[in-house]
């Protein structure tokens, strides 16, 4: 947090050069409560979906649709009651661990093949290391569905299909180049004398790797956790595509589930559960935002 | 790399020997200790590279060339491909589901793009204007961009504007009644657009930033000449900030030939009503996991990247003529 901090403060225009306030920049007191009062009308627009979801899904099905109030009438937690009952005869907590063991795995892979790859391409002096970084980045830009097909009968080969495996593998083989990119844009701008020190000290590149540079890039590794979760947690793809037993569904298929199974009675319960699935998110940008707001904002300008 | 590494090997690099590409191998004799750093550095960049490595030629671009070979094959995961040319291109111009799908994503890209990132850029000179306070109001609107692509949010949408659903609620008490938004062919393209636009929060917080980099005395040397607030936005902010809108751009145009999940969702997967939710590539995971067309499948997804190409090509080709950077302006 602190080194992301220090990284764009002497970005920030001007800050601390000059105590008088430039003519643009005086505000009347009037103008101020205009610009806050414009913001908070579009704060309410834009969250007003997410709060019109979870109050819904405390409606009675049939008050959902065509009631005018945004609060419920009839209170009620029958939605979550018939949530906890699951799907299929399969308890509603098999989805959700299913989705953990993905995210956890997801992010335990990209921490390690990213800041390797990272590592590799900010600090060590190799040929073919500017063309892969080149390559690197161009996957940035790859729509991933030119690969679904191809790499789904690799993994039908190999038996794979109805596993985690084909979810996980491609996390551990740093396939997500947002990842490298951002880790990589971090390592450079760490000063380059601790490394020589260490090496000077005789210490080889893995021990520079584990000793200097990984303890300090952990706010790229945090940012770089948080997104791997948070994408693994959303993704719809990829399950969709490999996994074919109910009992191996993570959340966004068990919603699936209910969004196409469910009969108007079962309304409320896909809200529900819906509003159940954005929790863990929900917790993590409440407690990171800052880390997920100033790592998009980074990846953007250091390009 | 750094400059006094190299400094530092080349200096004690013994005089006359061939440069020695690093990783290749390097003369034994030598035996020098940064002869050997550098060989060091061959192998150590390799290791650490590996898993990566491995995962572009095994998981990327292999599956490219599988994909390109089965392009021009029929293919049904259970015989062999058989080779048919360009039968499956020529096919593209006789499938009018397939020309309904390219039709509804060029919809979806190019009016859904611009009104994003016009968005983004609006609400982000609005926090600008003022820096204390905005971060609650950064991080409101940046939420939606960390849950847009999810199941969850697309059920939600797809029950927002339902018949009878809060939308068409409050649009009837506006007078305007045009019922649901689902079920209706023509309104599904404006409900996925708003999807797309009111996930808005992520391009905003990188203008945001690209904001706050431009100089204030740009804009005091402008007050000093009288330019007025629509003279300033045209003629320092635009061009100051053309990086950040050319990145913008780029990143958002692809992501939004991708959209997947919330078309599928809303439609459950049928691409309907009357086929207005048939995406690029929902139509594409169709004909190749519904249908088994794998072939067919195959070459829509290079047609697909050679126009996502096509498109990032000349986005780079015309910045030369609008993306400014650094120095430009001063």
């Amino acid at each position: 947090m602190s080194t992301l901090d220090t990284e764009l403060a002497p970005v920030l225009p001007l800050t601390g050069q000059k105590q008088r306030v430039p003519k643009w920049k005086k505000r009347s007191t009037w103008v101020t409560v205009i610009w806050a009062v414009v913001l908070t009308v579009i704060v309410a627009v834009v969250l007003y979906p997410l709060l019109w979801m979870v109050l819904a899904s405390f409606k009675p099905s049939a008050d959902i649709n065509g009631n005018v109030s945004l609060l419920p009438e009839n209170p009620t937690i029958q939605n979550y009651v018939k949530v906890l009952q699951g799907i299929g005869g399969i308890p509603v907590y098999t989805f959700f661990i299913n989705s953990l063991i993905l995210a956890v795995g997801s992010v335990i892979g990209v921490v390690i093949s990213s800041s390797m790859a990272a590592y590799a391409f900010a600090r060590v002096r190799f040929a073919g290391s500017k063309i892969f970084f080149g390559l690197m980045i161009a996957t940035l830009l790859l729509p991933f569905h030119v690969l679904i097909i191809p790499q789904y009968i690799i993994f039908q080969r190999l038996g794979l299909i109805d596993t985690f495996v084909p979810l996980l593998v491609v996390k551990f083989l740093a396939t997500e180049a947002f990842f490298v990119f951002l880790m990589v844009q971090f390592i450079r701008n760490l000063p380059m004398e601790l490394d020589e020190a260490a090496r000077i000290d005789g210490a080889g590149h893995p021990r520079v790797f584990f000793s200097i540079t990984l303890p300090l890039i952990k706010p790229a590794l945090v940012t770089s956790s948080i997104f791997a979760f948070i994408w693994s947690w959303n993704d719809f793809l990829g399950p969709l595509l490999y996994l074919n037993s109910t009992d191996k569904y993570p959340l966004p298929l068990a919603l699936r589930l209910y969004n196409d199974q469910s009969s108007v009675s079962d309304y409320g319960a896909t809200i529900a559960i819906s509003v159940l699935a954005l929790i863990p998110i929900a917790l993590f940008f409440f407690i990171f935002q800052r880390f997920l707001v100033e790592g998009v904002a980074t990846q953007g300008l250091k390009g | 790399m750094t400059t006094t590494q190299r400094q530092v090997s080349k200096k004690a690099a013994p005089i006359g020997s061939a440069p020695v590409g690093p990783g290749s191998s390097a003369p034994r004799a030598a035996g020098r200790p940064k002869l050997s750093e550098k060989k060091r550095d061959g192998i150590a960049g390799y290791l650490f590279l590996t898993p990566w490595l491995i995962g572009f030629f095994v998981l990327t671009l292999g599956p490219m060339l599988i994909s390109l070979y089965l392009a021009f094959t029929k293919y049904n995961l259970f015989t062999d491909p058989e080779w048919i040319g360009l039968d499956n291109f020529t096919r593209m111009f006789s499938d009018p589901q397939f020309q309904q799908s390219v039709q509804i994503t060029l919809t979806y890209v190019l009016v859904g793009t611009p009104i994003k990132l016009a968005a983004a850029l609006g609400v982000a000179m609005l926090l600008n204007y003022r820096s204390r306070g905005s971060g609650f109001f950064r991080s409101a609107f940046y939420a939606p961009s960390l849950i847009g692509a999810s199941v969850s949010v697309a059920i939600v949408w797809r029950a927002m504007f339902n018949n009878d659903g809060p939308v068409d609620t409050g649009l009837s008490f506006l007078g305007i009644d045009v019922g649901g938004w689902v079920g209706n062919p023509a309104l599904v393209m404006p409900m996925m657009i708003l999807l797309a636009v009111w996930q808005f929060g992520a391009p905003m917080v990188i203008f945001l930033a690209g904001l706050k980099q431009i100089p204030g005395e740009l804009y005091e040397a402008a007050d000093v000449d009288g330019a007025g607030p629509w003279r300033k936005f045209r003629s320092v902010t635009l061009p100051m900030l053309s990086p950040v809108i050319f990145f913008n751009l780029l990143l958002e145009m692809i992501g939004a030939f991708q959209i997947f999940a919330s078309a599928f969702i809303i439609s459950s997967g049928t691409g309907g009503p009357a086929g207005s939710t048939n995406f690029y590539t929902v139509y594409l995971y169709q004909r190749a996991f519904g249908d088994l067309q794998m072939g067919y499948a195959s070459a829509m997804a290079w047609l697909l990247l050679v126009v996502v190409g096509i498109a990032a090509f000349v986005l780079f080709r015309t910045s030369k003529f609008w993306v400014h950077y650094g120095g430009d302006l001063k």
